[in-house]
């Protein structure tokens, strides 16, 4: 081809690729679980369960592709990002257990139901937050040593990283309103909507709130985002992110179905830019790059290979079944 | 109170629990998967609705093992990087890309498909509901291939380089890595194994409902087609196992001694021990019961073939004895119930009594759990068989954990084994619950299928009873 490709830069944005449709697609999943406790039982919560019964596990997949992608790229990186989150990694593994099971046990045993719609919700905000704050435990830098972590396994705990957990509880809500004006009707879709506004306004504090806090935590960041002349390319974020927060909210109030939804998933666009600009090319901020963390060229291209035949072919079917199950979802058979 | 020790053995404990949990499910779900396969098929074929009642009976089984298995995955996809960095880091350029793969080819397919699968008979029509569930089977089938192919390089490993700082690299061909030595026979013995499972769970669910009602055709179709697995894949696997354990004697010798409790050497002959009590300390078997020279016979086609014994392995490098001797004999002893089960069944079609001879449908219902049984300790007997190592011959499993505290891992620990039992013990219930009512006529479909959508004309709606 004659082209120089540097194949670790394309294995970053695969895995970031797999990391954005994770947040997005389980993203809304966990929020109708952190938002679900507000619904009324009944046809408003089982409208909401059944606008992502169907396509939940395919969403959680792409978590594996995360890890599992993180493993076979970037070994190195795997292994200490893991091992320095640990309590958080364990936390959200078992938070989507529960959250994982509901699905099936809420319909299996009425008389329980209650209970699973509980574990349901505390599922979903526990792995929602532990995730935040591992985004955060990242971001703030973690100690490496010898290609190890050198740290203590509460390291992770700070007061960024509890504010950037609360920022993606917050975010995710905010894509699970959406995805319900989308699905659902009747009273479950304006109290969606009535939620949308409040988690809209949150997100947009949150991501300010990160956004201020993230250049104080290394001189780095601060170079990244406000040095000349990059300023100029990176200052497109925060004004995109201003007009798609003003549209957001007026198609929201314009009674939008769909389109809350599509602004909601451009803002979780604009926010992961923003983290990939303060991230990149490290992997853990100051001590492992890409480069340091990246398997063989020889994995690299058997992967790569495989990746760009089949992942078209699973978006192509993946967005299949979303286009079976298009449209409001209703409740039991036929009203 | 803690030290490194200490870690290393909490962090083997968790993985050992989860795994052992998690390998219940896809046991299970490979087979039925394939199960629901050839009864839609069938349906599809003969248009005779009993088909459909027991593909609706055993998808609502389905839908809730494959939850389980969903969330327990998630769990061991990384468990490698919390507990074992180590490992990871220096074996993640092998197998890393393996189990990208297993996500890339298998998960997504299973993930994909099962929604229209368990939903969405009334929304894309027979063939293409076919067809999902085709997918969804094959995506359980490659899932098993590549994990199995991790499983057997770190058992047999081929075709890798090692760097300076001794990472594990890929060689010159893929190819070598993924059809390592015992890979075919570990993929044949595992997914038979998975068949066999399935086979004997719904055989036991139709013969315990045969003990009720000799009359339900539900449940006589159910038996039937399990017994005919049991006849004709239990000899088929006890000849896999064979095969898979002459493997294992060429390549990791060490555990094929355990397993057959062979401490010392036998030049002229080796002993088939039957039972016995290993011990560990004198380094021999109690209260043996052996069948002179059949060891040899069975291992190398000669009554007089010498083999050797743990003698000939440094004590440090030797797998524990007691679990592996142990673990093997259940496995085999239930191999051998299976068959013997398989043919009761032959004898009682042949004489046209297979669904009126109560002493072998509660046989059946007895043997029923026993696959889950023979997978756990067959899977026991070649991973704790790889011990001390984690890439058997090069990698000690003491030099592959994360550098972890110790109370991180007992908490870790602690919390899996309180959610394991609450959540899967509450899913089994659930399984068993469904088992016990009988598969009838008009079977329902999931009840929360969301069934409304905009843009379809509404398909006549096929009764959804609710329970």
């Amino acid at each position: 081809m004659g082209i120089n490709v540097d194949l670790t830069v394309v294995w970053a944005f695969i895995i970031a690729f797999a990391v954005f449709m994770y947040v997005v697609m389980d993203g809304f999943d966990l929020g109708i679980g952190i938002l679900f406790a507000s619904f009324k039982v009944g046809e408003e919560r089982d409208q909401a369960m059944n606008s992502i019964a169907p396509v939940w596990d395919g969403n959680e997949t792409w978590l594996v592709l995360g890890g599992g992608g993180l493993f076979a790229a970037f070994p190195l990186a795997y292994g200490v990002v893991l091992t320095a989150t640990y309590p958080l990694i364990i936390a959200m593994l078992l938070g989507l257990v529960f959250r994982g099971v509901a699905f099936e046990f809420r319909w299996r045993d009425p008389r329980h139901r209650a209970l699973w719609d509980i574990a349901f919700s505390l599922g979903s905000f526990i792995a929602a937050f532990a995730q935040g704050v591992t985004l955060g435990a990242i971001l703030q830098g973690v100690q490496v040593e010898n290609q190890a972590y050198a740290g203590g396994w509460l390291d992770w705990l700070t007061p960024f990283s509890l504010l950037t957990g609360a920022g993606v509880v917050i975010g995710y809500a905010l894509l699970g309103a959406a995805w319900l004006i989308w699905k659902v009707e009747g009273s479950a879709e304006a109290h969606a909507r009535r939620l949308a506004l409040w988690a809209g306004a949150g997100t947009l504090v949150a991501m300010a709130a990160v956004s201020a806090a993230t250049p104080f935590l290394q001189f780095e960041y601060w170079k990244r985002w406000f040095d000349m002349p990059g300023v100029l390319a990176t200052a497109q974020v925060p004004l995109l992110t201003g007009i798609v927060a003003f549209l957001f909210f007026r198609k929201l109030r314009g009674g939008a179905t769909a389109a809350p939804f599509l602004l909601a998933l451009a803002l979780f666009a604009l926010g992961f830019a923003g983290l990939g600009i303060s991230l990149f090319p490290y992997i853990v901020p100051d001590s492992i790059t890409i480069w340091d963390a990246a398997a063989p060229e020889r994995s690299q291209i058997f992967m790569l290979v495989g990746t760009a035949i089949i992942m078209p072919v699973i978006l192509a079917y993946t967005g299949w079944a979303y286009w079976v199950f298009r449209g409001k979802v209703g409740t039991h058979g036929y009203h | 109170m803690f030290d490194g020790l200490d870690a290393l053995l909490l962090a083997r404990i968790q993985f050992g629990f989860t795994v052992s949990f998690h390998f219940i499910f896809p046991a299970f779900s490979i087979g039925l998967a394939s199960y629901l396969m050839v009864l839609e098929g069938l349906w599809l074929k003969t248009g005779r609705d009993i088909y459909l009642d027991l593909f609706r009976y055993w998808v609502k089984i389905f839908a809730i093992a494959f939850a389980m298995g969903v969330v327990s995955g998630i769990v061991m996809s990384y468990q490698f990087g919390t507990n074992w960095s180590v490992f990871s880091t220096k074996a993640g350029p092998v197998i890393g890309p393996l189990m990208a793969y297993e996500v890339l080819t298998a998960f997504f397919l299973e993930a994909g498909f099962l929604g229209v699968m368990l939903f969405g008979m009334s929304k894309v029509g027979k063939g293409l509901h076919f067809a999902a569930t085709c997918m969804v089977a094959l995506g359980t089938f490659i899932s098993a291939f590549w994990i199995l192919s991790v499983n057997s390089w770190m058992q047999t490993p081929t075709g890798f380089e090692m760097s300076p700082d001794g990472r594990f690299l890929p060689g010159e061909s893929w190819l070598a890595i993924i059809f390592n030595p015992s890979f075919p026979y570990r993929l044949v013995h595992t997914v038979i194994a998975a068949y066999l499972t399935t086979a004997f769970v719904v055989g036991a669910v139709g013969a315990w409902h045969l003990l009720r009602d000799r009359a339900n055709l539900h449940a006589r179709k159910m038996f039937s087609m399990a017994m005919w697995m049991a006849a004709i894949v239990a000899p088929i696997q006890i000849f896999a196992g064979d095969m898979h354990g002459l493997n294992t004697l060429e390549h990791q010798p060490a555990k094929v001694m355990a397993m057959e409790g062979h401490y010392e050497s036998h030049p002229d002959g080796a002993p088939l021990i039957l039972f016995g009590i290993p011990n560990s300390a004198e380094k021999r078997i109690d209260y043996a019961v052996e069948v002179p020279k059949a060891s040899s016979l069975i291992l190398k086609h000669d009554l007089n073939a010498p083999l050797a014994g743990l003698d000939t392995i440094p004590d440090d490098r030797e797998p524990p004895v007691p679990v592996i001797f142990w673990s093997f004999r259940v496995m085999v002893g239930i191999g051998f119930a299976m068959l013997g089960l398989g043919l009761w069944s032959l004898v009682a079609r042949m004489r046209k009594r297979l669904y009126d001879w109560s002493w072998l449908h509660r046989a059946a219902v007895l043997m029923g759990p026993s696959g889950f049984v023979a997978v756990i300790a067959g899977w026991i007997t070649t991973e704790v068989g790889r011990q001390p190592y984690t890439v058997y011959g090069h990698m000690l499993t003491a030099q592959s954990a994360s550098p972890l505290a110790a109370p991180a891992v007992a908490a870790s620990l602690i919390a899996f084994v309180i959610v394991y039992f609450a959540v899967f013990g509450a899913g089994a219930w659930y399984i068993l619950h469904l088992m016990h009512k009988p598969a009838g006529p008009h079977e329902s479909e999931p009840e929360h299928m969301p069934v409304r959508t905009a843009g379809i004309t509404p398909a006549p709606a096929i009764a959804t009873g609710a329970e």
